[in-house]
């Protein structure tokens, strides 16, 4: 056992950033598309993704400027994985407090309970609100990695 | 003390929501027994529930409950929540 609580790896093709995107919909396909290109997820996740804001709502812009995209755990998730999209225009979601959106985590767990440490991983990164900025600023996958306390990928 | 926090998928949001609730609980240095659980299940999970968290955007979808339901704006946010529940339980 580790008590180290750690996020799923974030390889390079599962960040993007500065991503020019028209409205929610856009932004959302553009955090499923990296969990696909990361090899993690099948397109029809991020189309769940998407359903789950439109049977839902926004309430998925969890913090002001800060998505977590994000559906139940079947048979399109093929690997625990995170992804990062920051965005050059921010874009409103619809919610009443957290608009305008420049930020999109997309996750993908495969189990109800595989998510725990990822969610508590996260939860200690953004209880700092300095966070979301930097993530929102970030120039560089390594920036984003650093803000995230993720290690640079190996295989890289 | 039984507090749900709810979301619309039951995993991500609402685990979120759970695991920095249990944080300013421990601020407030209150015990309670918090769950994550979906929209659909509230009224089944969060049936003896005192305490119901929640989004703006969900409210409305809980329907009638005994409980006190809390909207958290900011789910990060430790200080909206500590300010929030001690209200709530005070």
């Amino acid at each position: 056992m580790c008590d180290v609580m750690t996020l799923p790896p974030l390889p390079d093709n599962a960040v993007r950033l500065g991503v020019t995107v028209d409205d929610w919909r856009a932004a959302i396909r553009a955090s499923g598309d990296a969990l696909v290109a990361a090899g993690a997820t099948l397109d029809a996740y991020t189309d769940r993704m998407i359903q789950v804001i439109d049977e839902f709502g926004s309430y998925i812009v969890i913090a002001p400027g800060l998505a977590l995209a994000h559906a139940r755990p079947g048979a399109d998730i093929l690997s625990d994985a995170l992804s990062v999209v920051t965005l050059a225009e921010p874009v409103s979601f619809g919610h009443p407090h957290n608009d305008p959106v420049r930020v999109i985590l997309g996750l993908a767990v495969t189990t109800p309970d595989s998510h725990v440490t990822s969610v508590a991983s996260l939860a200690n990164v953004f209880n700092d609100s300095a966070a979301i900025p930097a993530l929102a600023d970030a120039q560089s996958i390594d920036e984003v990695r650093s803000v995230l306390g993720i290690a640079v990928d190996p295989a890289a | 003390m039984k507090i749900v926090a709810i979301c619309g998928a039951g995993v991500g949001t609402s685990a979120i929501l759970k695991l920095n609730a249990e944080r300013a609980l421990e601020r407030l240095d209150l015990e309670a027994d918090v769950s994550a659980t979906d929209v659909a299940s509230v009224q089944t999970v969060g049936a003896d529930a005192q305490i119901i968290l929640t989004s703006p955007e969900l409210v409305d979808r809980i329907g009638k409950t005994y409980a006190d339901v809390i909207v958290i704006e900011n789910y990060f946010d430790l200080d909206e929540l500590t300010r929030k529940l001690e209200i709530a339980l005070g």
